[in-house]
C-alpha cells in the first residue's frame, strides 16, 4: 500500500502532473476524434432508420453520450471538490474547477441536441420534459460553480468556496431529478418521454457506446489541457513554473531563429 | 514578593515558522515568536506588511499556509481559541442602530463578562461615561474605537489581539490604550498589538516584532528603563 | 471570569436582531411591497379574466414570495459583515451553527412571516379558489423556512461580495426549483382535485433535514468566505 500512496503523492505534485498531462493530452485528443468519427459514421450512415422516428432519431448518438458525460463530469467534479475541501490538495482544486466548464459544455450540447430532436417530433424548439428540464437545472448548477469561482480573487479560497457549492449541488441533483419527474406526471399534456424505445438494436448500440467512450476520452484530454493552464496560474511564483516558461520561451526563440 | 521574570512564565501563544501566502504571493513569514502571560508585544510594519493577516491567523479566522501556532503548548483550533481571545479588528464590531450600552450588553451576552466589570463601568473606563444611550452611528470614529475597547475590556479572556488600537484616537485615547494594556499585563493577561510604529508605548518598551525587513526579534528592554519614543 | 451560557448567547443574538429590525421597521415592509407589485403585474400582462388568473394563482403567489425572499436574503449577513459583527460571531465560544440558526430564524420571522400574512390577499387578487387557500398557506409555511435556510447557505458563500445579486440568484435557483415544484405543485394538485399530501410531506421532510443541516453548512460556508 505504501507504493500506491507514494505514487499518488508523486502524481499529485504539480510539476509531475503538468508533464504527464502534457504528454497524454495530444494522444487523448487524437483517439477521441478518431473514435468520435467512427461512432458518427456508424450512427449517421450505417445504423438503420428507426421504426417510429425515421432519421430524426440519429441525434441520440450525440445527445445521449453528452447527457451521460454531463452527469459523469459533475460526479468527477464533486469527488475532486470533496478531496479539495477535506485534504486541501491543490491538484484536486484545479481538477474540480477545470471540469466545471467542460461539464457545462456537455450539458449545453445535450440541451441543444435535445431541442433539435424535439423540433421534428413536436414542432417546438423547447419542451419541458423531465430530462431536458433536469439538464437545464444542471446547467445552472455548473454556471453557479463557474461564476462563484470567477468572483473571488484569492484563487485557493475561490476553489474552496466553489467546491463547497459543487458538493451542495450534487446532493441537489437527485432531488431535482425526482421533483421534476413528479412535476411531469402532475402536469401531463404535451410532454412525452424523449428517450425512444427502451430496447435498442445492436446496430444502434455500438455507435452509441463508441461515442460514449470517445466523449469520455475527450473529457480527459480537455481536462489535462485546462489543468495544465490552471497549475501554471496557481503556481506562477514557483521555480518549476518559471523553468517551464523559460523553456517555452527558448523553444519559441529557436523556432523563429530557424523559421 | 519577587516578580517572576517574564520568560519563566508559561508561554501563552507560540508561533513556529508561521507563514501565509495568498495566490502564491507571500504575505508574511516565516515568523517565530513566543508570547508569555504578562507581556505586551507590538507587531510593526508598514501598510501591506501583513499585520492584519497575522492577527487573523493568530485568532483562528485564517489558516496559515505553513508553520504552526501553539496555544498553551497545543495546536491552535478555533474552538479552543474562542474561549481565550478577544480580537479588535479593523471594524469596531458594533451595530450602528444600537446604543453603546446595548452593544456592550450584547457582547456580554455573547461572550460572557469578566468578573468585577459591567458595561457601565467599562464605558466609564474608556472615558465615555455619559454616552451609554447614544446610538453608535452618532459617535465619532474615535468614540466608536473606545466603545470597541470597552468590549475588549468586558471579555473574560487572557489574550488580547488588537489590530491598530491607536487608529482614530487622539492623544488622550492613545494614553488610554497604553494604560489598559499595562493593566491587562499586570493582571497576568497578554496582548499582541499591531501598529505602524508611529505611536510608542510610553512607559516601558513592549517587545517589537517587525514584519518586513529584518526578521530578527528585538529583545525586550530591561525592567525600569524608560522607553524611547519614536 | 464567567463565560456566558449558549442559551444566553442565543437569546442575546435573537434580541439584538429583533431590536435592529424594529429600529428600521419601515424597511420590513419592502418584501411585502415587492410581492404585491409582482402579483399585480400578472393581470396587466395576461388580462383580467378570472378563469385565466385562477389557473396560475397559486404558482404566481409562490413565485412572488420566492422572489421577495431572494431580495431580502441579502440583508441576512450584509450588515454584520460590514461592521465586523460577523467576525465576532465566528470568534465567539458558542457553536456557530446554532448562532446562525438563530439569525436565520429571526430573518424568516421578519421577512417571510409578514409575506405569509399577506398571502391570502395576494391569492384573492388572482381569484384563487377558497378551497385551495389552506393548502397554499400550508405549502408556504413549509416552503418559506426551507427557502430561507437554503438561501442562507448560498448567501454565506457570497458574503462580502459587492453586487452579488445576480450571482446569488444563480446559486439559489437550482436549489429552489424542487421546493417550488413541490410547493406550487401541491396547490395545483389540490386545485385539480388530485391528491396533494405527498408533495407537502416531501416539503416537510426537506424542512426537517434543512433545519438540522443548513445551519451547519452555513457555518462551514461562512468560515470559507471569511478566510
Amino acid at each position: 500500500m505504501n507504493r500506491l500512496t507514494l505514487w499518488f503523492h508523486k502524481i499529485g505534485s504539480p510539476p509531475t502532473f503538468y508533464r504527464i498531462a502534457g504528454a497524454l493530452a495530444p494522444w487523448c485528443f487524437g483517439i477521441a476524434i478518431a473514435l468520435g468519427a467512427l461512432a458518427l459514421y456508424g450512427g449517421l450512415v450505417l445504423a438503420p432508420r428507426d421504426y417510429q422516428q425515421g432519421d430524426a432519431y440519429r441525434i441520440i448518438f450525440i445527445h445521449v453520450p453528452c447527457a451521460w458525460m454531463s452527469l459523469f463530469t459533475y460526479g468527477f467534479m464533486a469527488v475532486n471538490a470533496f478531496i479539495a475541501l477535506v485534504w486541501r490538495i491543490k491538484l484536486s482544486e484545479i481538477l474540480a474547477m477545470a471540469s466545471a466548464p467542460i461539464g457545462a459544455a456537455f450539458t449545453f450540447i445535450t440541451l441543444v441536441t435535445g431541442s433539435i430532436w424535439g423540433k421534428p417530433m413536436w414542432g417546438t424548439w423547447w419542451t419541458w420534459d423531465a430530462r431536458l428540464t433536469s439538464e437545464l437545472v444542471l446547467l445552472f448548477l455548473y454556471f453557479g460553480v463557474i461564476g462563484l469561482y470567477a468572483a473571488i480573487d484569492d484563487k485557493r479560497k475561490a476553489a474552496r468556496a466553489a467546491s463547497f457549492l459543487a458538493l451542495i449541488g450534487i446532493v441537489n441533483v437527485p432531488i431535482v431529478h425526482f421533483s421534476v419527474n413528479w412535476w411531469n406526471t402532475l402536469h401531463q399534456g404535451s410532454t412525452v418521454r424523449l428517450m425512444g424505445p427502451s430496447k435498442i438494436s445492436g446496430d444502434m448500440l455500438w455507435p452509441l457506446l463508441t461515442m460514449a467512450l470517445a466523449t469520455h476520452i475527450w473529457f480527459f484530454a480537455s481536462l489535462f489541457a485546462r489543468t495544465r493552464v490552471g497549475l501554471l496560474e496557481l503556481e506562477g511564483g514557483k521555480d518549476w513554473a518559471r523553468d517551464v516558461a523559460l523553456a517555452d520561451a527558448a523553444r519559441d526563440e529557436t523556432v523563429t531563429a530557424h523559421g | 514578593m519577587p516578580e517572576i521574570d517574564i520568560h519563566d512564565r508559561p508561554a501563552l501563544l507560540e508561533a513556529r515558522r508561521l507563514a501565509y501566502a495568498r495566490n502564491d504571493e507571500p504575505i508574511f513569514g516565516p515568523l517565530d515568536f513566543v508570547l508569555h502571560a504578562g507581556e505586551v508585544v507590538l507587531i510593526e510594519g508598514d501598510n501591506g506588511a501583513g499585520k492584519t493577516t497575522l492577527l487573523r491567523v493568530l485568532s483562528g479566522l485564517l489558516e496559515a499556509t505553513s508553520g504552526d501556532v501553539l496555544l498553551d503548548g497545543e495546536p491552535l483550533t478555533l474552538a479552543k481559541l474562542s474561549h481565550q481571545v478577544a480580537l479588535l479588528g479593523h471594524q469596531p464590531g458594533l451595530k450602528g442602530d444600537l446604543t453603546a450600552n446595548e452593544n456592550l450588553r450584547f457582547a456580554a451576552g455573547l461572550g460572557g463578562v469578566r468578573a468585577g466589570i459591567s458595561p457601565a463601568t467599562a464605558l466609564a473606563g474608556v472615558g465615555l461615561e455619559g454616552f451609554a444611550d447614544v446610538p453608535t452611528r452618532e459617535l465619532s470614529a474615535g468614540q466608536k474605537k473606545r466603545v470597541a475597547l470597552a468590549r475588549v475590556l468586558l471579555a473574560p479572556v487572557g489574550l488580547w489581539l488588537l489590530d491598530e488600537p491607536y487608529a482614530n484616537l487622539d492623544l488622550e485615547g492613545i494614553k488610554l490604550v497604553n494604560r489598559l494594556l499595562e493593566m491587562h499585563a499586570r493582571r497576568g493577561g497578554a496582548a499582541l498589538i499591531t501598529s505602524h510604529g508611529a505611536y510608542a508605548f510610553t512607559s516601558g518598551t513592549p517587545r517589537r516584532i517587525p514584519l518586513r525587513g529584518s526578521l530578527r526579534e528585538i529583545p525586550p528592554a530591561g525592567a525600569g528603563q524608560p522607553g524611547v519614543p519614536r | 471570569m464567567k463565560p456566558g451560557t449558549t442559551l444566553a448567547a442565543c437569546s442575546a443574538l435573537i434580541g439584538r436582531d429583533l431590536t435592529l429590525v424594529w429600529r428600521r421597521r419601515g424597511d420590513a415592509l419592502n418584501p411585502i411591497l415587492f410581492a404585491l407589485i409582482v402579483v399585480a403585474l400578472f393581470p396587466f400582462a395576461l388580462g383580467p379574466e378570472p378563469d385565466n388568473l385562477r389557473r396560475i394563482a397559486a404558482g404566481v403567489v409562490f413565485v412572488a414570495l420566492l422572489l421577495s425572499g431572494l431580495l431580502a436574503l441579502d440583508t441576512l449577513f450584509r450588515g454584520d459583515y460590514e461592521d465586523g459583527s460577523l467576525e465576532q460571531l465566528v470568534l465567539s465560544p458558542h457553536p456557530l451553527a446554532l448562532l446562525l440558526a438563530c439569525k436565520i430564524a429571526v430573518h424568516w420571522l421578519t421577512t417571510a412571516l409578514p409575506l405569509l400574512i399577506v398571502a391570502p390577499l395576494l391569492a384573492e387578487m388572482l381569484n384563487l379558489p377558497h378551497a385551495v387557500l389552506p393548502v397554499l398557506l400550508t405549502a408556504l409555511a413549509l416552503a418559506t423556512p426551507l427557502l430561507s435556510l437554503i438561501g442562507a447557505v448560498c448567501v454565506a458563500l457570497t458574503v462580502g461580495m459587492r453586487r452579488s445579486g445576480m450571482l446569488l440568484a444563480l446559486l439559489v435557483l437550482p436549489l429552489y426549483v424542487p421546493v417550488l415544484i413541490f410547493g406550487a405543485g401541491a396547490c395545483n394538485a389540490a386545485q385539480a382535485g388530485l391528491a396533494f399530501m405527498a408533495p407537502l410531506l416531501w416539503l416537510g421532510a426537506g424542512l426537517v433535514l434543512a433545519l438540522v443541516l443548513a445551519p451547519l453548512a452555513c457555518a462551514a460556508a461562512l468560515k470559507i468566505s471569511l478566510s
